[in-house]
């Protein structure tokens, strides 16, 4: 299936298309134009929808849960199903007060202390990977394919208490969700990830282990335990949103370092530097930009907001304000004051945001230990993604002789 | 150097946790605690400013006398 060509993009103060590939090819330029000329954005297409790039406006309206809500976090011509508080995917689409319970059930399991437990597991997936890119013997590939998009899937699947043996299966299913939705032709019911979800739930249930599913079915919320429904909700919440912007981060990083021999080597003789160097990648390449729906009407940065209005919250556009951040549009591996939002702000925080650093740490630290040495092989074959998460899809590199 | 902790401003991002562990710790859910709140001896100095100064939420504040 390939998409009809969008509309060229007249003027981006107010026609502007995030899911175009020209705002895919050159986001940076886009919002520190707009930062300039108009820091609040307009466009009539998606129904109407706002795109402010100024710190100060994105954390005003990420901090804002009466005159915004999340109950549709994706822009698109249609304005979401279910009501908050609750939301389709709780708590990512819910509302105070329910959001903050249906949060607390899933904090624990991604605090910094239950995430150091995953590094093991995820630094010797790294390495078993980039073994066999090695052993491979090709002097050509892809690290976005081959590498980035591999490490949140596994380390999810950990998470969950996916069998190893069921890796190859639960791969398909997230491939077919995430990459080619629509694609595969028919599909039996009993094929799908949620039958299989809804399997391994029950299963579970009868034989607990020490992973996520087994402790959400001990889990209570108003006093009753979680439902199957429930547990699939979540599991499928982890997914869309722990895997395509992990991927996104690791690829970004990958790609600057092949693009940038003077932070490689400093990194690859400073190892010690890469958490530093890891949060200043978050800030200049933050892969994701949330979105809200006005629920009353409100003025931000002169620009009146009405009932229904979308508005984006690009966090990569916030983390370049020279407002905030000295130097904003370099990239500085030894950045010591960074409080960039790629995670967001306020009560939606991304849950996930300990656990995808601690992914995105491993995997540099682990290929820069196997690939000291590496450029892109082909500039032109370096394609970024549109839309809300932004990263390398395919990032072909060459490695020296020898590597 | 005396430290402030604003616990209402913080959404549990770890920044502080993670900079400047002998001045935080985080409970369960991954708040942050602010292990002595006040006066910070000289040698986690370093910690309190990095601490603040890569907090998201501008919830650590520095006093500087």
């Amino acid at each position: 299936m390939t998409l009809p060509q969008r509309p060229a993009v007249a003027d981006w103060a107010t026609d502007f298309d995030h899911t175009h590939p020209d705002y895919a090819a050159a986001a940076p330029e886009i919002w520190d134009d707009l930062r300039e000329q108009c820091p609040v954005a307009r466009t009539e297409r998606f129904g109407g929808a706002w795109l402010p790039v100024r710190h100060a406006d994105v954390a005003a309206i990420a901090h804002d849960t009466e005159h915004f809500t999340s109950k549709a976090v994706i822009v698109s011509d249609f304005r979401g199903l279910v009501d908050a508080p609750v939301g389709y995917a709780p708590p990512i689409t819910s509302d105070p007060p329910f959001h903050q319970e249906a949060r607390r059930l899933l904090l624990p399991a991604f605090s910094p202390k239950a995430v150091a437990l995953l590094e093991p597991f995820t630094r010797q997936f790294c390495s078993s990977l980039l073994d066999g890119l090695a052993a491979s013997g090709s002097r050509q590939v892809d690290a976005a394919v081959d590498y980035a998009q591999h490490i949140p899937v596994q380390v999810i699947a950990h998470m969950l208490g996916v069998p190893p043996e069921d890796g190859d299966r639960f791969r398909v299913f997230i491939h077919r969700i995430l990459e080619a939705p629509g694609q595969t032709g028919p599909i039996e019911p009993e094929d799908t990830l949620t039958f299989y979800l809804w399997q391994l739930i029950e299963q579970r249930r009868t034989d607990p282990g020490d992973d996520l599913i087994s402790y959400l079915l001990t889990t209570e919320i108003e006093g009753e335990p979680l439902g199957p429904e429930h547990i699939v909700g979540t599991c499928a919440l982890l997914l869309l949103a722990g895997i395509d912007t992990t991927w996104s981060a690791i690829g970004a990083s990958i790609w600057h370092l092949a693009t940038h021999p003077e932070d490689r080597r400093r990194l690859v003789a400073e190892p010690e530097l890469v958490p530093t160097a890891v949060e200043e990648f978050l800030r200049a390449y933050a892969p994701v930009t949330m979105a809200r729906l006005v629920s009353e009407p409100v003025e931000v940065g002169g620009c009146p907001m009405e009932v229904d209005d979308w508005v984006l919250l690009p966090f990569p556009a916030a983390n370049r304000d020279p407002e905030v951040f000295d130097r904003a549009d370099e990239v500085l591996v030894d950045r010591e004051q960074n409080r960039h939002l790629a995670f967001g702000l306020g009560i939606h925080r991304c849950i996930g945001s300990n656990l995808a650093r601690m992914e995105l740490t491993v995997a540099v630290e682990e290929w820069l230990r196997r690939f000291p040495e590496f450029e892109v092989a082909d500039p032109e074959g370096v394609r970024w993604s549109t839309g809300q998460v932004r990263g390398p899809r395919t990032l072909p590199l060459r490695l020296p002789e020898g590597a | 150097m005396r430290i402030e902790f604003d616990r209402e401003k913080c959404q549990g991002h770890n920044r502080c946790y993670m900079l400047a562990p002998d001045l935080f710790d985080v409970d369960d859910e991954g708040y942050a605690i602010l292990r002595d709140a006040g006066e910070v001896p000289a040698e986690l100095e370093r910690q309190a400013r990095l601490a603040a100064d890569n907090c998201p939420e501008f919830a650590v504040v520095l006093v500087e006398e």
